[in-house]
């Protein structure tokens, strides 16, 4: 059987909603609303983030042309609570997007540092058992902490979304070997590496190491062709799935001979 | 009465976050309210007394990561 015939039975689940595409696609910091819904369509996300902010205009329709926009993705709309600093910030904006965006899905962000961006864990831990215990389905950007990773599970998080790195930092993934650790522990956890993501080769390694998909929002928002950027990072994603499937040679300390040995002339 | 609305200070004679969205033009707007850091659904707006120094949050959809 190929890769394209196993392609359906390929897609992965969260809390129960069959996903077609592992790249999941931030919506922020675009050149311009076009350029986001092209984008999104090239892309083939299923999944894009969102966020609540104070409603500015005078005639109380910004946050309505957005959400119209958002509609005509078809995509699944997975709101954020990125600015929050503490859980009750949190809790409370996670309420407020289910109502706005009607999904009881949240992507559960508590910020411990405004420099690096990196998840309060013990937050994250507080806001993600009093959310799950509200009907919320969390979603939480976590670290590649193993310990957390237990608690989060043990809060109700059915998956983690663990950093490769800084937010909009483009570092890649900077703790391999603990994101390896974690995929070992959760073989059958949806994992999706969130976070620090810049070149498409890293979410193709992410996707290779066994990680369920990967959100991508900087790294195509600011390129210089955000379209084509969408492009490459669905190209490397579907790449480094595909190379999971079929099995990845593992390195050798020593060379061994592509070409036959047998048949070798004597010259 | 003096309240803030996102922040920016406000005076108002509304007595409910009903009265006040709606004074503010966003009765059908695509929002989600807090008064003094608790979220308030939209089926509650009515039974929200507002009170002198009320600190308001009204929020919308917005590009995000």
């Amino acid at each position: 059987m190929t890769f394209a015939e196993t392609k359906i039975a390929d897609a992965f689940s969260i809390y129960g909603e069959t996903i077609g595409s592992r790249l999941l696609l931030g919506t922020s910091q675009y050149p311009s609303p076009d350029t986001l819904r092209r984008s999104v369509e090239v892309s083939g996300a299923e999944i894009v983030t969102v966020s609540l902010r104070r409603e500015s205009s005078g005639d109380g329709k910004t946050g309505q042309r957005f959400f119209d926009l958002l509609k005509s993705f078809g995509a699944r709309v997975l709101p954020n609570t990125a600015g929050c600093h503490t859980a009750r910030e949190a809790i409370t904006t996670a309420h407020m997007a289910r109502e706005v965006f009607e999904t009881d899905w949240i992507k559960l962000e508590v910020i411990a540092n405004d420099d690096t961006l990196q998840p309060d864990v013990f937050g994250l831990v507080d806001a993600a058992e009093k959310l799950t215990r509200d009907g919320f389905k969390v979603l939480p950007y976590c670290t590649e902490d193993l310990s957390v990773a237990q608690r989060l599970v043990g809060a109700g998080c059915q998956v983690l979304m663990p950093w490769a790195a800084p937010i909009g930092s483009a570092r890649g993934l900077m703790n391999p070997y603990g994101l390896k650790t974690l995929r070992a522990f959760y073989p059958d956890m949806p994992l999706i590496v969130d976070a620090g993501l810049g070149a498409p080769s890293h979410a193709a390694l992410a996707l290779e190491m066994g990680y369920d998909g990967v959100l991508i929002n900087t790294a195509v928002a600011k390129a210089a062709d955000s379209v084509a950027m969408a492009v490459a990072f669905a190209k490397a994603v579907e790449a480094g799935r595909m190379a999971y499937w079929s099995g990845i040679m593992p390195p050798r300390d020593m060379a061994s001979p592509s070409s036959p040995v047998a048949g070798l002339a004597l010259l | 009465m003096k309240i803030t609305v996102n922040g920016e200070a406000l005076a108002t004679d509304a007595a409910t976050l009903e009265e006040l969205c709606r004074e503010l033009g966003f009765a059908d707007a695509k929002i989600a309210t807090a008064l003094n850091g608790a979220f308030v659904p939209k089926s509650e707006r009515t039974g929200a007394a507002l009170a002198d120094g009320a600190a308001v949050e009204i929020l919308s959809p917005r590009q995000g990561g």
